[in-house]
């Protein structure tokens, strides 16, 4: 990444989020570079979901900016915008009456693909995310967990938007499943270079996949660093997660596909 | 049984007066969902309107069926005909069930779905109409399931004010203190009930979402 040579794709520009009498978010200032994997980390209730929905314009800002590729969100056709962004969130929400060729294909669907190119992109998206062919005729309730945030992540990326937004994507997994999907998304983003903004809680995630961590805290962000630099920063919040995370952190910021 | 025999004897009467109730029931049922189905719809996405919508039609269910036909009968253009009036008492009738099933329908569709909807570009419309009535059919139905059987009961009241329907038998065998007279009404009334409820069931199933 050379965040100085050029110009970043998303761009917080001192947003401020508040709901009633709670400031969710303040003075949050963040660039988000063309194939970077950005990591939101940070405990519950810190403002990680909120961050990412004022992207899509799930929410809008109280005050400042957000600016994707270059376009103010305030100016931007929601409709466009939100279909120029993948999204992939915990508790997937796949449409259960739809099998999952249409779940992946209803995008393409409805930006007018003819039904052949879309049922060679739904062939071709679930190669990607590592599921076998025949389970396009299959319905949400017939998968895994694991198999379900799969077709999500597939769904996501049917019309091949620019940028991916993941909330805690792979958060409600078993540990063995999570692992083999943060392996799976490591070898997706070296072939794809999609510009991923990705919340965790999870620190050992975040040095994994991360090509920086935004530290967040009670709606204000902290700290970006790279993952390497993340291990050695002094700043105590960073200390604190190092602590309470323990050993073996290195080898997780080694980004090893492994 | 004497009273099968009244009815073979009076066949032409009792299936002029089936179809008369079907033609009640039918209409302010097509009638209710045509307004109530929309009005659901609308509660759900502005829940500000929700209360005073839902206590409106909670109140109309709880005027005496007697009573509202009466409070209409003044009405000019509909006192003019007595099937126009039980028509539209019927499909006030018939609202709660209808708004309060779709209104429930909708809330209930998983929050994680509309949000991916919403998330992934799907315009209001595309989301109404292409996840949440699908998901909400069923409970949907199951609330005009639930009209229906109280309209079939409720229309045979409608023979009071000269609507006609099956309630002309009831009214008169009671007039007459006639038994016979009174289940010739009385018993095609609660097949049709029976009927319909079996009907929209079916169809509920067929529609249930996975
Ligand atoms: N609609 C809302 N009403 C009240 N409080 C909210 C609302 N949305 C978010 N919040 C508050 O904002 C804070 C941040 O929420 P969120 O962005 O979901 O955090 P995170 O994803 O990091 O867990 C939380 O304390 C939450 O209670
Ligand atoms: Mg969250």
């Amino acid at each position: 990444m050379q965040p100085a040579a050029t110009s970043p794709v998303i761009e917080f520009l001192d947003v401020s989020y508040r709901v009633a009498d709670t400031q969710v978010l303040s003075g949050f200032n963040l660039q988000v570079y063309g194939g970077e994997t950005l990591v939101l980390l940070g405990r519950s209730g810190s403002g990680k979901t909120t961050s990412l929905k004022l992207v899509n314009r799930l929410l809008t800002p109280t005050s400042g900016d957000i600016r994707v590729k270059g376009l103010s969100n305030k100016d931007a056709d929601l409709i466009r915008l939100r279909r120029g962004i993948g999204y992939v969130i915990q508790d997937v929400g796949l449409f259960p009456h739809f099998t999952i060729e249409r779940n992946i294909g209803l995008v393409p669907k409805i930006e007018g693909w003819p039904e052949e190119r879309i049922r060679v992109r739904v062939q071709e998206l679930l190669q990607t995310v590592g599921l076998e062919p025949g389970i396009a005729s299959r319905y949400p309730h017939q998968l895994s967990g694991g198999q379900r945030q799969r077709v999500g992540v597939a769904r996501a990326l049917a019309a091949d938007p620019e940028i991916l937004l993941m909330d805690e994507p792979f958060g409600a997994l078993d540990p063995l499943t999570r692992d083999e999907l943060q392996r799976e998304f490591l070898l997706l983003q070296q072939r794809l270079h999609k510009t991923v903004v990705f919340v965790t809680h999870d620190l050992r995630e975040a040095l994994r996949l991360g090509s920086r961590i935004a530290l967040m805290e009670a709606g204000r962000l902290v700290t970006v660093l790279a993952p390497e630099d993340f291990l050695r920063s002094t700043d105590p919040l960073a200390a604190a997660y190092i602590r309470a995370f323990g050993e073996g952190l290195e080898s997780a910021a080694n980004r090893g596909t492994s | 049984m004497n009273v099968f025999r009244f009815m073979l004897h009076n066949h032409e009467q009792v299936l002029e007066l089936t179809l008369e109730h079907l033609r009640l029931v039918g209409f302010s049922t097509l009638l209710a969902m045509l307004i109530g189905i929309p009005l659901g719809i609308g509660i759900a996405h502005w829940p500000r309107f929700n209360k005073p919508v839902l206590a409106t039609a909670n109140i109309i269910q709880t005027i005496p069926s007697l009573a509202l036909f009466g409070f209409l009968l003044p009405v000019p253009w509909l006192g003019a005909r007595a099937d126009r009036l039980a028509i539209l008492a019927l499909t006030l009738y018939a609202l709660l069930p209808i708004i309060r099933n779709t209104y429930t329908g909708i809330r209930g569709v998983d929050a994680a779905v509309v949000e991916a909807a919403r998330g992934m570009g799907l315009t209001e419309s595309q989301l109404l109409f292409q996840v949440e009535l699908p998901l909400a059919v069923s409970v949907i139905l199951s609330g005009v399931r639930v009209a229906v059987v109280i309209s079939v009961g409720l229309a045979t009241i409608a023979a009071a004010i000269g609507a006609g329907g099956l309630g002309e038998f009831i009214f008169r065998g009671l007039a007459m203190v006639d038994d016979r007279v009174i289940l010739a009404g009385a018993i095609p009334a609660a097949l049709l009930a029976l009927l319909a409820d079996f009907g929209v069931g079916w169809l509920e199933r067929r529609l249930q979402p996975r």
